[in-house]
């Protein structure tokens, strides 16, 4: 390893001239640590050419995907690979005795005429390989997400400060980087590996795994904003990062395995489904083993080239070929969401949550008081309120004064140009606990009513206080208007909940899930935020460790809970909870204990969490009912073709079951042909709805079953027997029947 | 026709009333609460756990009741060869009757333990008295009482949460023979006997016929074992003409009691399993289920008999509905008892079969191929319609598990029935138990088909020879034990292999079935709300019904097709075919 010691990093390192104060302050430690530094322009944010969600968007069947699919399924008809699928294991073992068949037949030992036996093998050996397709795409749509994280993760240097001393730097890899080792970066540079900031103040961006252009500020012993992640970077002033992850093991590195599948694991349901389908596979290979002796009683004794054509339609191919590939595209979905889950199990769990506990502040509210309301006093016109409210607040950069300037921009007034000129800003403090700004001797100010009660020049009216009583019991906050002395009226200033979130609570009742609002707010204002979001229930006055109580309590009464939460006080609820969806802005604390992440933190994904996660179960579902539904057409096409000659050497006539023969099938391998084709070729078709997963709408269970049993029940009846009608109908033309 | 339907109407209502009343108290019992014959017998159930060292507050995980059950079952079983071997040294043996062969006593005793009653014999000619009441009438009380246990227990696997133990099943042994079989056949025995069937224990009665030949008639303890024969849904003859011999079942309303017996603890047990799990009408979705397939399969039945055999025209039978102006049944006759006709038999046919009771009032190898199709599809989805006492319950719930899980998944749930998530292992011992009846069926069936000696025992060739063995095996397994006849069963091939057939159809079904509660009752039980598939109402009713047809369907329909299917075109081709020909 290369030792070199370097120069204190304040004179070594060339500073950003956008940096606050010019260079050398910035790049020294500040001692105090807490001057925020300035934003640099935008122009120096690093793209986010990394990110998962700035990848190209792929197209379904992308030939970039699709070329190395195709090889990839030639590669998986490794009968040790099929092992895993009992259902295609049979049919690769049915293709290939009915290859030794076709060979048998060619060398002139043949029961069925060989074109028909080929054709049969070729078939099976397609259907075999289209499973095999569907499993490879699935699996390439995450291969390409992983490379393009780990064009990211390629190799950094990393600075690190040989027993936590500035001045002697030694340069290592960062894969050789340990837990507890200090490393200094510096604008520019990529952060090494996962870490917690112990000094410095510096922006950083983190677009490369979020996408989220807008560089965040990192300071250490805030909890939150003091953990960074390997793989983003740095782009003002300097940090020292304490290292928190084992090398592998960073965030980076479980993002890659994940979306790679290289951790995949069948999920709980997934080996449930298999168990039914193999129990499935089971009965049909007795129905059909069976078959050769009864049908030999019968005289209409089946071939094992057809015997084998009947075993193949009957088993569930086709969920048995798209279930790897729905579950790994139901992980894709959400990493194309920007959520990544830790396991197969949260998904499937995301799907069966009755309760979402949810933060008031940041998920339900915007989290900062917004102006809903000018109320006036008698005698003052609500115009007037507004302009000496928006006079009182154009100076004020709270989220509050920018909120009071635009609703009184929505009320048709304007801030003309220059009206801060010579004008005198007075800002709030804690013992006026009031702002505004005094023009020409002239004051506009706006503040808590009893601050404003003390700076009337004229009595308080008492419309204005029953106003800001009234405000107050609703939860909200009033702020007094007062213009030279006189008060002018109320703004009412109320915690804002986010537009749409209503309709989605109602979505999420539809579908059965019932939100529970945790805030530390008092009772009163806790109902009217109830209310207004629509939440089926609330905690008022929670402290963090109410949560955990909450879950348990839920869960003692049989219910699934999902959460969300980013600070380490969080943690023991996330790891409580079925669903933990941690922020990407928390703790490592918080993303540990979480078995989702979300990397745009936004804590109302939830909601499009829950839906991917029934999409998952659902899709399985359906094509599980398409398939057993499709059986009884191939029922109809084989059966008749198969018993054509019973009990004709007894004296019967043949054909008598022709009456089966629903779908009119030109010939008997016609027919049987025209089913194993069309059962390798829905496999095909239905690659679409395994990888997108199918239509989800929130509506009740009874509903939505009714529905899906429709589409895929009575579809999966019908759909079969038009298809090899249609087959059949190509086959008699192109004359093999 | 309108008679008809009135008569099926009468008779499900009748059934709805008295299940519920039955499952009322079956519930109570089986929950350890007092019913009103408690005071009276309380003291003997007490007395039995005292002589026989159960604890009655004992309760055992899945396997402990496993093996009681099972121990239960083989002790039985040794007991009953015992004594059909030994029967000329036993008492009540006035025709002086021989020891049993072995292999037809093994045939047999296996047949009385797993509750299915094939009769490989003459009971007129091959059993003493003892043999009857003490060999095999007992069986019909505990193979009941067993398959009663073993649904409770499922049940309470439903009904519980997060418990390993499932019940105690000597207490619930006990409790369902006491409380449940010996008082409705005590009372049922008494109307019988009043309708002028036989309970005596005399010697057989000679007589001379008209037609001046002497003819033997049998005498014996008829009453007491017709009643349990059918409430326990045994349905072993003490006749070899069974239901329609006009000792064992003389009248119409003899039938309809009969019926009703056979129907009303399967049907009660459907309520008890809603009220266990604290809900009536998840028990009344299940009841609907099993009620709505009886009444099809009656419709089918019926109406293809109704229809009458062309080929019977042709002989020159009338099959009208009127001759010379007087009602006559119309139809296809043959096999049926005139003083029950057409529908009574019909009804009677299906019952038997959708349950596991198999006592017969008609010939079921003399109706048409699609009146034949029905009794030997409804014991080939596993008796779920109504099904036998207990293993109804218990195979319905089965399929159940697998439309639920089925159903689950499409509306994006982990699937769950009753609040019990229905994970890996659930689904691994319903399949396990589904695969149980199909593997036995249709692989002995596949073995007679091509073996020389099974077929020398057909009476008939081609499709309908080929029903015969399928329904001999279809009722071996399910427990039935109802002869399609045209079949001599008496022979090593059948007597050996449907020993094995009812062996398997009964205990390998069980014991993944106990395997099920015991996990069922350690998980926790989930909260309904809205995202949760309802199973009351209609749609859970026809998704059930489609999951038990379809699956069903699936499994029998090519073999079927080489049967009855093909059977029928070929009756209405006007084919005849003859053995050896």
């Amino acid at each position: 390893m290369q030792t070199n010691t370097r120069p204190a990093p304040a004179t070594a390192t060339p500073t950003p001239a956008e940096t606050p104060g010019g260079g050398a302050t910035a790049a020294t430690f500040p001692v105090d640590g807490r001057t925020a530094p300035e934003l640099p322009p935008r122009d120096d944010w690093p793209s986010s050419g990394g990110s998962l969600k700035k990848a190209p968007k792929r197209g379904l069947f992308d030939p970039e995907i699709v070329r190395p699919a195709l090889v990839d399924s030639l590669r998986k008809l490794d009968p040790r690979h099929l092992a895993r699928n009992p259902v295609m294991l049979i049919v690769e073992i049915g293709a290939a005795i009915t290859t030794v068949i076709f060979v048998r037949n060619l060398l002139g030992h043949g029961v069925d005429p060989t074109w028909f036996v080929g054709w049969i093998a070729a078939w099976l050996w397609f259907t075999v390989f289209f499973a095999n397709f569907a499993e490879a795409m699935a699996e390439g749509r995450g291969k390409a997400q992983a490379d393009t994280l780990r064009k990211m993760r390629s190799e950094t240097m990393a600075k690190v400060m040989v027993g936590g001393d500035r001045s002697r730097i030694e340069q290592r890899a960062s894969s050789a980087l340990r837990p507890g080792d200090l490393v200094l970066v510096e604008a520019g540079d990529i952060i090494p590996s996962d870490g917690e900031v112990i000094d410095g103040v510096a922006y950083v961006s983190e677009a490369a795994i979020t996408g989220e252009s807008a560089p965040v500020l990192k300071e250490p012993g805030t909890d939150i904003a003091s953990s960074v992640t390997g793989g983003t970077q740095i782009i003002s002033d300097a940090l020292v990062i304490r290292i928190t992850a084992e090398p592998g093991k960073t965030f980076l590195d479980r993002m890659i395995a994940l979306v790679e599948g290289a951790q995949r694991q069948k999920t709980p349901n997934e080996i449930a489904l298999n168990i039914l389908l193999a129990g499935l596979t089971i009965i049909f290979l007795i129905v059909v083993v069976t078959l050769r002796p009864i049908s030999q009683y019968a005289g209409a004794i089946g071939s094992t080239t057809v015997l084998i054509a009947l075993l193949v339609t009957l088993i569930p191919t086709t969920i048995g070929a798209l279930l790897s590939a729905i579950g790994i595209a139901g992980m894709d979905r959400l990493v194309q969401r920007n959520v990544l889950a830790m396991s197969g199990r949260a998904v499937e769990a995301a799907g069966d949550v009755d309760v979402l506990l949810l933060d008031k502040t940041g998920t339900i509210t915007f989290g900062a008081r917004q102006a809903a309301e000018f109320i006036p006093v008698p005698g003052v016109t609500e115009r007037e309120l507004a302009t000496a409210a928006l006079r009182s607040s154009l100076a004020d950069d709270t989220p509050e004064g920018k909120s009071i300037v635009a609703l009184a921009e929505s009320l048709g007034l304007a801030t003309e140009p220059g009206a801060l000129e010579g004008a005198e800003l007075v800002p709030f403090t804690a013992e006026t606990r009031m702002s505004g700004i005094r023009l020409d001797g002239h004051a506009t100010m706006k503040g808590a009513v009893d601050a404003i009660e003390r700076n009337a020049t004229s009595p308080i009216p008492p419309a204005l206080h029953e106003s800001a009583n009234r405000i107050g019991a609703e939860g909200g906050t009033p702020l007094a208007v007062i213009d030279d002395g006189r008060p002018l009226g109320v703004i009412y200033l109320k915690d804002t909940v986010k537009p749409g979130i209503r309709e989605r609570f109602a979505d999420l009742r539809a579908m059965g899930i019932r939100t529970i609002m945790i805030t530390g707010d008092n009772p009163l204002t806790a109902t009217t935020i109830a209310r207004e979001a629509g939440v089926d229930d609330f905690v008022a006055q929670a402290k963090p460790e109410d949560k955990i109580r909450i879950i348990r309590d839920q869960q003692a009464d049989g219910r699934l809970v999902a959460m969300t939460g980013d600070g380490t006080n969080d943690a023991p609820a996330l790891a409580q909870a079925d669903v933990g969806v941690a922020m990407n802005t928390g703790t490592a604390a918080a993303k540990e204990a979480g078995n989702m992440v979300d990397l745009d933190s936004d804590p109302t994904k939830l909601i499009e969490i829950v839906a991917i996660g029934k999409q998952l179960l659902m899709t399985r579902g359906a094509l599980t009912t398409f398939s057993i539904a499709n059986d009884v057409a191939k029922y109809f096409a084989i059966l008749p073709a198969m018993f054509l000659t019973a009990y004709t050497a007894e004296g019967g006539a043949p054909g008598r079951l022709a009456a089966l023969n629903v779908m009119r099938l030109t010939s008997p391998h016609s027919a049987i042909l025209a089913a194993i084709i069309f059962n390798a070729l829905i496999i095909i078709a239905l690659i679409p709805l395994a990888l997108r997963g199918v239509a989800y709408r929130p509506m009740s269970a009874a509903s939505l079953l009714r529905r899906n049993l429709l589409i895929y029940g009575v579809g999966g009846l019908v759909a079969p027997f038009v298809g090899i009608k249609l087959i059949d109908l190509i086959l008699t033309a192109v004359g093999l029947s | 026709m309108v008679l008809n339907i009135a008569m099926l109407v009468v008779f499900i209502a009748l059934l709805v009333g008295l299940s519920w009343l039955l499952g009322t108290y079956m519930a109570r019992l089986f929950s350890g609460e007092r019913v009103f014959l408690s005071p009276l017998l309380q003291p003997v159930e007490r007395g039995i756990y005292r002589l026989t060292g159960v604890n009655e507050a004992e309760e055992m995980r899945w396997t402990t009741y496993t093996i009681a059950m099972l121990l239960f079952n083989v002790g039985g079983l040794l007991l009953t060869y015992a004594i059909l071997r030994l029967q000329q040294v036993l008492p009540f043996n006035p025709q002086h009757l021989g020891p049993v062969e072995p292999r037809l006593a093994f045939n047999t005793a296996v047949s009385f333990t797993t509750n299915t009653n094939w009769q490989a014999y003459y009971p007129e000619t091959t059993m003493s008295y003892f043999s009857q009441m003490v060999g095999l009438a007992v069986h019909n009380f505990t193979s009941a009482a067993t398959g009663i246990a073993i649904a409770i227990a499922l049940v309470r696997g439903f009904a519980r949460r997060t418990t390993r133990e499932i019940g105690n099943f000597w207490v619930d042994l006990v409790r369902a023979t006491l409380y449940v079989l010996l008082p409705i056949c005590l009372v049922g025995t008494l109307v019988l006997v009043s309708r002028g069937v036989p309970q005596n224990l005399d010697a057989y009665v000679p007589t001379t016929t008209l037609a001046g030949a002497t003819q033997w008639l049998p005498m014996g303890p008829m009453a007491s074992q017709e009643i349990i024969k059918e409430l326990g849904t045994n349905g072993g003859g003490f006749l070899n003409a069974n239901s329609a011999h006009p000792f064992e079942n003389p009248t119409p309303l003899t039938n309809l009691i009969e019926m009703l017996a056979i129907l009303v603890i399967a049907g009660a047990l459907a309520v008890t399993f809603g009220k266990m799990v604290g809900n009536i009408r998840q028990g009344w979705a299940i009841f609907a289920a099993m009620a709505i397939l009886l009444v099809v399969g009656i419709a089918v039945t019926t109406i293809a008999e109704q229809s009458g055999n062309p080929l019977l025209s042709h002989a020159g039978a009338s099959q009208a509905t009127t001759v010379d102006g007087s009602p006559a049944p119309g139809g296809n006759m043959e096999g049926k008892e005139t003083r029950f006709g057409i529908a009574a038999s019909t009804l009677w046919a299906v019952i038997t079969t959708a349950t596991s009771c198999g006592a017969v009032n008609s010939m079921h190898d003399s109706y048409t191929p699609l009146g034949g199709l029905i009794p030997l599809a409804n014991i080939g989805l596993g008796e779920v319609i109504f099904g036998g006492v207990g293993s109804g319950l218990y195979g319905i719930l089965i399929c159940a598990v697998i439309a639920i899980f089925i159903a689950g998944l499409m509306v994006g749930r982990t699937p769950e029935y009753l609040g019990k998530k229905i994970e890996q292992y659930d689904v691994k011992m319903a399949m396990l138990a589904l695969l149980v009846i199909p593997l036995t069926i249709l692989g002995f069936s596949g073995a007679a088909a091509v073996s020389g000696d099974a077929l020398a025992s057909r009476f008939n060739p081609a499709a309908h020879g080929l029903t015969e063995i399928l329904y001999a095996f279809t009722s071996a397994t399910g427990n039935n034990g109802s002869a399609f006849a045209g079949i001599n069963a008496n022979v090593p091939f059948y007597l050996i292999g449907q020993g094995f057939a009812m062996l398997i159809g009964r205990f390998l079904f069980i014991v993944p079935v106990l395997a099920l509660a015991g996990n069922l009752a350690a998980k926790k039980r989930a909260t309904e709300t809205a995202g949760t598939f309802p199973t009351t109402g209609g749609l859970w009713v026809g998704l059930l019904i489609g999951v038990i047809v379809i699956v069903g369907a699936l499994t029998y329909f090519p073999a079927y097709t080489l049967g009855p299917v093909i059977e029928q075109f070929q009756m209405h081709a006007g084919e005849t075919f003859s053995l050896g020909g």
